[in-house]
C-alpha cells in the first residue's frame, strides 16, 4: 500500500452559462455522475463548494471555468472510474464544452492523508502546461509512479 | 512491425494451432488444457504442445490456478491456464504506421474541437459498411452477429441479459486506451450508422464500458 494518493484536477469552459436550456441535461448529469464517482473504488475525495453536493459554484481557475478536482488511492483507479464506467458517455459527448487548446487536466501525487488545495492544483497545472508531463505534473498518457517512501522507520534498509 | 509480429503470424499457419488460438480467444476468462484439447478433439499433450508455442509467440499468456477452489494439500496442482495476450500484432508489408497517423489524427481532432464532423464522418463509415454488408436486410439478431464477428467485434450474448450483445473485441484498442472519449464516441457512432445501414430494427447501441469489453453494447431492448 503506498503512503501516497493520486490528485486530479480539470477544468472546463461550458458553451452557454449555468441555467440555460443548451447546459440543463449536464446539470441534471452532475448528481448521478458524482454519486458513481463516490461510490467507485479508490475514491478519497473530492472538491465541493461549501453547502453544495458539486464543484461548478466555483471559479477559481477564471470566470467561465469549471473544476473538477478530486483525489484517489490510484491512476488505475481514477483511470477506471474515469473512462470505463458510464462517465465515460458525458465525457463523449461535446455539445455542452468549448474545446480547449491548453492542457485542461492534470494528475500529481499527494502524501495519503493530505487533502489539496485550490492553490496547489493552480500550480500543479500551470506546471504541465509549461512544461509537458513530469514527475510533479502528469497526465494518463505519460505517467509516473508515486514517490518512494524513503525515510518510513518500519522499512528498514538491508 | 517487427521479427516478433511476424513470428507471430507464422505461429497461426498451422492449422490445428489457429483452431487452438480461436478457441481459446472465443471464450470468457481463461481455458484450460483439457478444455482445449476436447474442443478441437486432440489429445491433451498435443494441445499442451501447440498452446505453449502459441504462448512463445505472444499470442496467449497464462496463468496458473487450483480449479478446484480449494487450496492447501489435497487440492491438487495448480492447472495451467490460457488467456488471449494483451499484445497486438500489426504486419504490414512493406512497413506501414497507420497507428501514429490515427494517434496525431485523434490529437488534433481533440485539440480543434472537431469531435461532431468525427462522429457524423463515422455514422456515414456505419451506414456504407452496413448497406455493402451481404445479409438480408433488414437482419436479424443472428445476421447482425455475423456482420458483427466479420468486422472484427467478437459478439457474445450478455450472461446475465441475453437480449444485450456485448462485444468482445475492441477493433480501436491502443487508440481507445489513450484517447478513450474520442476513440469510443467515434466507435459508437460507427456502430449506430452500421445499426441504420443493415436495417438493424429495434437494436440499439449505447456506451456502457465494462471490464475488457469494448464500450459499446448492442441492445434488442429499444428502452435503453
Amino acid at each position: 500500500m503506498s503512503g501516497y494518493h493520486l490528485a486530479q484536477l480539470n477544468v472546463g469552459t461550458l458553451k452557454a452559462p449555468q441555467g440555460s436550456p443548451e447546459v440543463a441535461e449536464f446539470f441534471a448529469l452532475l448528481d448521478p455522475i458524482n454519486a458513481l464517482a463516490d461510490a467507485s473504488p479508490g475514491f478519497v475525495w473530492r472538491y465541493r463548494c461549501e453547502g453544495s453536493n458539486d464543484a461548478t459554484g466555483e471559479r477559481f481557475f477564471g470566470d467561465d471555468l469549471l473544476i473538477n478536482f478530486s483525489v484517489w488511492e490510484s491512476v488505475e483507479t481514477l483511470w477506471e472510474f474515469t473512462y470505463r464506467s458510464d462517465h465515460l458517455d458525458l465525457l463523449r459527448r461535446r455539445e455542452w464544452m468549448v474545446p480547449l487548446a491548453e492542457r485542461f487536466l492534470v494528475l500529481w501525487w499527494v502524501p495519503a492523508g493530505h487533502i489539496p488545495t485550490l492553490t496547489e492544483a493552480r500550480e500543479r497545472l500551470d506546471l504541465i502546461r509549461a512544461e509537458g508531463p513530469t514527475e510533479q505534473a502528469f497526465d494518463f498518457r505519460t505517467r509516473f509512479p508515486a514517490p518512494r517512501e524513503e525515510t518510513r522507520p518500519q522499512d528498514p534498509r538491508p | 512491425m517487427g521479427e516478433a509480429d511476424i513470428d507471430a503470424v507464422g505461429a497461426l499457419a498451422d492449422p490445428l494451432r489457429r483452431r487452438l488460438y480461436e478457441y481459446v480467444v472465443s471464450r470468457e476468462g481463461e481455458t484450460s488444457r483439457a478444455e482445449a484439447a476436447d474442443a478441437v478433439g486432440i489429445r491433451r499433450t498435443l494441445a499442451a504442445f501447440h498452446l505453449d508455442k502459441l504462448v512463445d509467440a505472444g499470442l496467449l499468456t497464462t496463468s496458473r490456478r487450483k480449479l478446484s477452489g480449494r487450496e492447501g494439500p489435497g487440492s491438487g496442482r495448480p492447472a495451467k491456464l490460457y488467456r488471449r495476450a494483451d499484445r497486438q500484432v500489426n504486419v504490414h508489408l512493406p512497413p506501414r504506421d497507420y497507428e501514429t497517423a490515427a494517434h496525431l489524427l485523434a490529437e488534433a481532432v481533440q485539440h480543434s474541437g472537431a469531435e461532431e464532423s468525427l462522429h457524423a464522418a463515422a455514422r456515414a463509415e456505419g451506414r456504407r459498411r452496413g448497406g455493402a454488408a451481404a445479409v438480408e436486410r433488414p437482419v436479424d439478431a443472428d445476421g447482425l452477429c455475423e456482420v458483427l464477428t466479420r468486422l472484427g467485434y467478437e459478439p457474445a450474448a450478455d450472461e446475465e441479459e441475453p437480449e444485450t450483445l456485448r462485444l468482445r473485441n475492441c477493433p480501436f484498442h491502443t487508440l481507445a486506451r489513450d484517447f478513450p472519449p474520442l476513440a469510443c464516441g467515434m466507435n459508437l457512432e460507427l456502430l449506430r450508422g452500421l445499426l441504420a445501414g443493415v436495417q438493424a430494427e429495434g437494436f440499439t447501441a449505447r456506451m456502457a464500458p465494462r471490464g475488457r469489453h469494448c464500450c459499446v453494447t448492442i441492445s434488442k431492448n429499444e428502452n435503453y
